[in-house]
């Protein structure tokens, strides 16, 4: 039985992506998007993913939506106004939103539905031994907590150094495409 | 505790959601958003599986979680660049409606 905590995320979650769709005004919408992954960061929290959780509040409601909060700001952008709407891709969205959603429940009600395994002190203090003995990983371990952003620092220097590097360079090519895209072209 | 299919199914409805608003919407900016609706929708579903599927040692397989942390990161920077390239476009147009952008049609 799912705890209130994960229906109280979630519904904020999907209100929030209902509203995004919903609202005219651009600016409510960026405000939903904010809403909505507020809730999803709250449901990252509740699967002990902190580290997760944290960086969807700081990177997407912290930085990219006040970027996009800023482009519409900049663009001027008015309210989406009446226009004599087509049906055609209104009947092909929900058509397309239905057909997920039944195959989505199809799948989900053969395939097996396994509950969380534990993560209590027994388990927790068991896998120190995978670790360094006095360091800090094995010993919150031993404490009985998740040391989950220095489980995933360690991952990330040690397995994942080269794709690290690689997605440093990636934000370096668009930083100067960003630099590049928006100036004004030469007269 | 929620159980594996309860999160799935919430991603999934928040994909499905993020489709609708990129079919429906005619504004390139929200179509954005809904794009990115749909990415972290399917970071909660990596997110799901990392807890619910232990590695050896019985934590959470951290493997999932390098997966959501490089998705965020080319998502910020593929933000940036759409949100650059959707300026320059409404220079050169004075518009960011999909109504108005049939250049390409042919």
């Amino acid at each position: 039985m799912p705890s209130p905590l994960f229906w109280l995320f979630a519904t904020l979650m999907l209100i929030g992506g209902i509203a995004v769709i919903s609202f005219r005004n651009p600016v409510a919408s960026a405000m939903s998007v904010v809403a909505c992954f507020v809730g999803l960061a709250g449901l990252f929290i509740g699967l002990s993913t902190f580290f997760v959780g944290v960086i969807q509040i700081l990177v997407y409601t912290g930085a990219v939506m006040v970027l996009f909060i800023f482009i519409i700001m900049l663009l001027d952008l008015k309210n989406e106004e009446k226009r004599n709407s087509k049906y055609a891709p209104i009947a092909a969205g929900l058509g397309l939103v239905v057909l997920f959603t039944v195959q989505l429940v199809g799948v989900l009600s053969k395939s097996p539905n396994p509950e969380a395994p534990p993560l209590d002190r027994a388990t927790l203090a068991a896998a120190a031994g995978d670790y360094l003995t006095d360091g800090k990983i094995a010993s919150s371990l031993n404490a009985g907590q998740l040391p989950d952003v220095h489980l995933i620092g360690h991952m990330l220097f040690t397995q994942y150094n080269f794709p690290l590097q690689i997605i440093g360079v990636l934000l370096l090519v668009a930083t100067i495409g960003v630099v590049v895209l928006s100036k004004k072209p030469a007269e | 505790m929620a159980s594996l299919n309860d999160y799935l199914l919430v991603s999934g409805l928040l994909f499905a959601i993020g489709l609708a608003g990129v079919v429906l919407r005619r504004s390139i900016i929200v179509m954005f958003m809904c794009l990115e609706l749909m990415l972290s929708a399917a970071n909660l579903s990596l997110v799901a599986f990392s807890r619910f599927h232990p590695a050896a040692n019985g934590l959470p397989d951290m493997h999932g979680q390098m997966l959501v942390f490089f998705v965020i990161t080319v998502a910020a920077a593929e933000v940036a660049v759409g949100l650059a390239i959707i300026v320059a476009l409404y220079r050169a147009r004075q518009t960011i409606h999909t109504d108005e952008l049939t250049t390409l049609q042919g």
